[in-house]
């Protein structure tokens, strides 16, 4: 019977955490379908806040998706070769690189965009660009990229199988096409979705990257929670969420499966 | 073999350029701009000695570790708990709790505001029960509510990843000896998970002390670092000073997160 | 199926010193024939497993050293290009490919026709009796499923050797009585120059032509297993293979007096003060009183066809006696010894 309580105790607990999370997500979803947010639901949904929204604030959606998928392109050139090296040689200096690596990471990403702007700030044409926010992006979400393809050509024992391949005759970059790439999929999977959605919601940079013309999701949300009608800041904020959620979800079921195959008994065969 | 450290080298080109131009050097000019300053070296001691960067630190500090101690009491509940019981709804729930994942500080101010500021839910409630309305969003509380809220989905996962690899025998030979449930929490289950605890909290704290976005929501009049580091550079125009704070911000964050991962072993990572 | 041209492998003045100063072997001269198997045993540490790496190509010998196949200077041609097969201990099978793609991938490497490629591969999984397995995937295969893809994997490219490291290691026992007769009959029926590195002595004198003891990166003897098992040089390749008795004394008119009484040794040389014999050699008497050595059973363990007893006479260790006489023995028994002169070795 203690047991049983104190299952309950626990269970009734982790709801109570569960709603804390969850029900101000549905408040802002219901509030950027209200008519009225002050009247409250009987004022009747609509989706005109979020036509408003989608009308004024298009061009920062889509800079938001272009620079998540450059961002993606730049940590895979630079990520995948790095998560090679890092397998390759596990060492004190592999250590040290990792370190360096996450710091971009570690650090507040206030400082990081300080410093990009006083060495870069002077170059105009490229304070001015894009590109800027995208260098901010790609510092920050290598290191999940890189540990995301590491832990998959760590738990494959790559020496051994490119030891095997070259046996065989391999040059080196027959190995990585045929052994390495394909071995890390899962990893290079998990990494890009991770990218992605760091990108799409990162806020702390790219605030000071941002110029009036370089608008990002998360930088148009604050704009608009600062300024606008409530109902349009929840308006955006629904956007953002169903740009999100797709990414989370698929983020989640691909952490969830581990399976474990069946390795079969020897017996006669 | 020359030729394999060679082409080891070549590969990791590309992202050390890459690195080295667009953070450790600027990094390096970050520091030298702190120093350039009308106070000159001395901003770099400003943050103990000027007693508004000081009451900031402190408030950044206490949110943070508060912060810290309610989240790694809650993801632990719950997270062992998750882990350990298996029943239908099971992955609902945690898919639910670990959702939150990759929101900006921004949303979460936004859901703070919503949840407790002027026409925020717990404000009506509230006027409707006992005809007062509790307003606490803007406010250190507001704060600390949205820490906690980012902070959880983080922690979680850690401690359910810890849990999973926990050893059942352990737990099994402590109750052969004769441990009651609550010993074997304490004196088996708390000390396993240690390591993540450590690793998850010291996320935690770094995180809290530098996260920008869900302070800049909740409005300017919140005094923690991150925000003080903001006015100092846009409204102040004070560069040297706002450069000195961040890279001491930087640098002490980055620490923390450095001796973490030496006292509990893997690695850790941190997000806006 | 001798379709393999075997080669003879020479190493010459091969040292290795690893970077963080580790001495892995010291400078070793060994000729290997063709088409011999040759094992290399030793404890963990020996250095066999950096042997095998150097004729392999994945390391290279010290400054002087030199690897040669029929000959010819191989110490600078990388692993790709030596046209060696090898098995490792973890079989280090593709998981992104099918067990029939796997097989086909050095074939694949050189180019050859897919059409002939086909042709080996099923050449190949008939050989080692895996049909069925073509198309599956790694990680649905069992251990014992592993290690004959892996062989087979090896062998489809014609190597001019094949070079196992410890591939039946990560087996269990069953099992690997039974891939060791397969790899045995294998390796015979290819005729092919074949090294095979393991710690287990039982393997190494059933499949090796000749085996190579190595202890602390050193040759300890090259020998026959015969030769090795009934002659051994030195004290550690007596105690590592098989189990060795020892007895203390001194020798006076033809008899070889110690703890367990006298043994009438005609041949016995004057200065003999510790004799080594095998447990095959030493036998129980039918009767304590008749018997000049005597001892007290210790243990005695029914083995099914055979008993093993030890029996303390005095020693540091007792005696190991491999007894088939037909009887239980009981602990604390006295019984008579007797020691086969022909048997007794002296280092």
């Amino acid at each position: 019977m203690h047991k049983k309580l104190l299952f309950n105790l626990q269970l009734g607990f982790t709801l109570l955490v569960c709603a804390f999370l969850i029900v101000p997500v549905v408040l802002s979803i219901m509030a950027g379908l209200t008519v009225n947010y002050i009247v409250g639901i009987e004022s009747g949904l609509t989706l005109r806040w979020v036509m408003e929204v989608w009308n004024g604030y298009r061009g920062t959606i889509f800079l938001s998706i272009g620079i998540s998928l450059a961002c993606l392109v730049c940590t895979l050139v630079l990520g995948i070769p790095t998560a090679y090296v890092l397998a390759r040689r596990q060492s004190a200096l592999s250590r040290a690189i990792e370190e360096l690596l996450v710091m971009p990471v570690a650090v507040p990403g206030l400082a990081t965009a300080l410093a990009l702007i006083v060495t870069y700030g002077g170059l105009s044409g490229f304070r001015t660009s894009w590109l800027f926010i995208l260098v901010g992006h790609v510092l920050f979400t290598l290191p999940f990229m890189v540990r995301s393809v590491l832990a998959v050509l760590m738990a494959i024992d790559l020496n051994t199988l490119e030891e095997g391949a070259a046996s065989l005759g391999a040059s080196w970059w027959r190995r990585f096409r045929d052994i390495v790439l394909p071995n890390c999929r899962a990893g290079i999977l998990a990494g890009s979705l991770m990218v992605v959605t760091l990108s799409m919601g990162e806020f702390n940079m790219t605030w000071l990257l941002h110029t009036p013309f370089t608008k990002t999701l998360p930088v148009g949300l604050a704009d608009a929670y600062a300024s606008l009608r409530l109902e349009i800041g929840s308006a955006y904020t629904l956007v953002f969420f169903l740009m999100i959620m797709p990414l989370l979800l698929a983020l989640q079921a691909f952490a969830q499966p581990r399976i474990n195959k069946f390795v079969p008994e020897d017996d006669a065969q | 073999m020359q030729r394999e450290t060679r082409r080891l080298i070549l590969l990791l080109l590309p992202a050390g350029i890459f690195f080295s131009a667009f953070f450790l050097i600027p990094m390096a000019e970050l520091f030298l701009i702190g120093g350039t300053g009308k106070d000159g070296w001395m901003a770099y001691t400003a943050i103990i000695t000027n007693k508004n960067y000081f009451n900031s630190l402190l408030a950044t500090m206490g949110v943070a570790v508060l912060t810290t101690v309610v989240t790694l009491i809650i993801s632990g509940i719950s997270g062992v708990f998750l882990q350990r019981n298996k029943f239908p709804g099971n992955g609902a729930l945690v898919a639910m709790l670990t959702f939150p994942l990759a929101f900006p500080g921004v949303v979460i101010g936004f859901m703070v505001i919503m949840l407790a500021g002027r026409q925020g839910l717990i404000g009506q409630v509230s006027n409707a029960l006992f005809d007062e309305k509790i307003v606490f969003a803007y406010s250190l509380t507001g704060l600390f509510i949205g820490y906690v809220y980012f902070s959880i989905p983080r922690t979680i996962l850690t401690v359910m990843a810890a849990a999973e690899k926990l050893d059942p025998k352990l737990e099994e030979a402590a109750r052969s000896l004769g441990a009651s449930p609550w010993r074997v929490v304490t004196d088996v289950i708390i000390p396993g998970l240690k390591p993540a605890f450590i690793s998850a909290g010291a996320i935690c704290f770094a995180t809290a002390v530098g996260a920008f976005g869900t302070a800049f929501t909740l409005a300017a009049r919140i005094n923690v670092l991150p925000m003080v580091i903001y006015t100092e550079f846009t409204l102040a125009a004070n560069i040297a000073m706002a450069a000195a704070l961040s890279f001491v911000l930087g640098a002490a964050t980055w620490i923390v997160l450095a001796l973490a991962r030496t006292a509990a072993g893997g690695t850790v990572a941190a997000a806006g | 199926m001798s379709d393999i041209n075997p080669m003879s492998i020479a190493l010459k003045n091969c040292a290795k010193t690893f970077a963080d100063g580790t001495r892995a072997l010291e400078p070793l001269d060994l000729s290997i024939n063709a088409g011999e198997t040759v094992v290399f045993l030793g404890p963990s540490g020996c250095g066999k497993t950096t042997t095998l790496r150097i004729i392999a190509g994945l390391e290279e010998p010290d400054a002087g050293g030199q690897v040669l196949f029929d000959g010819q200077d191989v110490t600078q041609i990388p692993i790709e290009q030596r046209n060696v097969g090898m098995v490792f201990q973890s079989y280090a099978l593709f998981p992104n490919m099918t067990v029939a793609e796997n097989i086909g991938y050095g074939l694949k490497i050189r180019k050859i026709p897919s059409a002939q490629i086909k042709t080996r591969v099923g050449e190949m999984l008939g050989m080692m009796q895996i049909e069925k397995l073509a198309n599956r995937k790694i990680d649905q295969l069992s251990g014992g499923q592993r290690q004959r893809v892996a062989l087979a994997r090896a062998i489809a490219v014609r190597p001019r050797a094949l070079l196992l490291d410890e591939p039946l290691t990560a087996l269990d026992a069953k099992l690997r009585d039974t891939l060791r007769l397969e790899i045995d009959t294998l390796l015979r029926s290819l005729q092919i120059t074949a090294i095979y590195v393991t710690h287990d002595q039982a393997e190494a004198m059933a499949l090796g032509d000749r085996i190579v003891v190595m202890e602390h990166g050193r040759v300890a003897q090259i020998g026959k297993p015969r030769d090795i098992y009934q002659k051994p040089s030195t004290r550690f390749v007596a105690d590592f293979i098989g189990t060795m008795n020892r007895l203390n004394g001194a020798v006076r008119n033809g008899v070889f007096t110690c703890r367990a009484g006298d043994l009438h040794w005609a041949d016995a040389p004057a200065d003999a003060s510790e004799i080594l014999f095998r447990p095959e050699d030493i036998r129980v008497t039918d009767s304590a009183e008749a018997s000049a050595l005597r001892g007290t059973i210790a243990a005695a363990f029914f083995l099914g066809d055979r008993t093993r007893l030890f029996v303390e006479v005095g020693e540091k260790q007792p005696l190991v006696v491999e007894s088939t006489v037909r009887r239980d023995f009981s602990h604390g028994e006295q019984v008579g010894l007797s020691i086969d002169p022909r048997g007794i070795m002296i280092l």
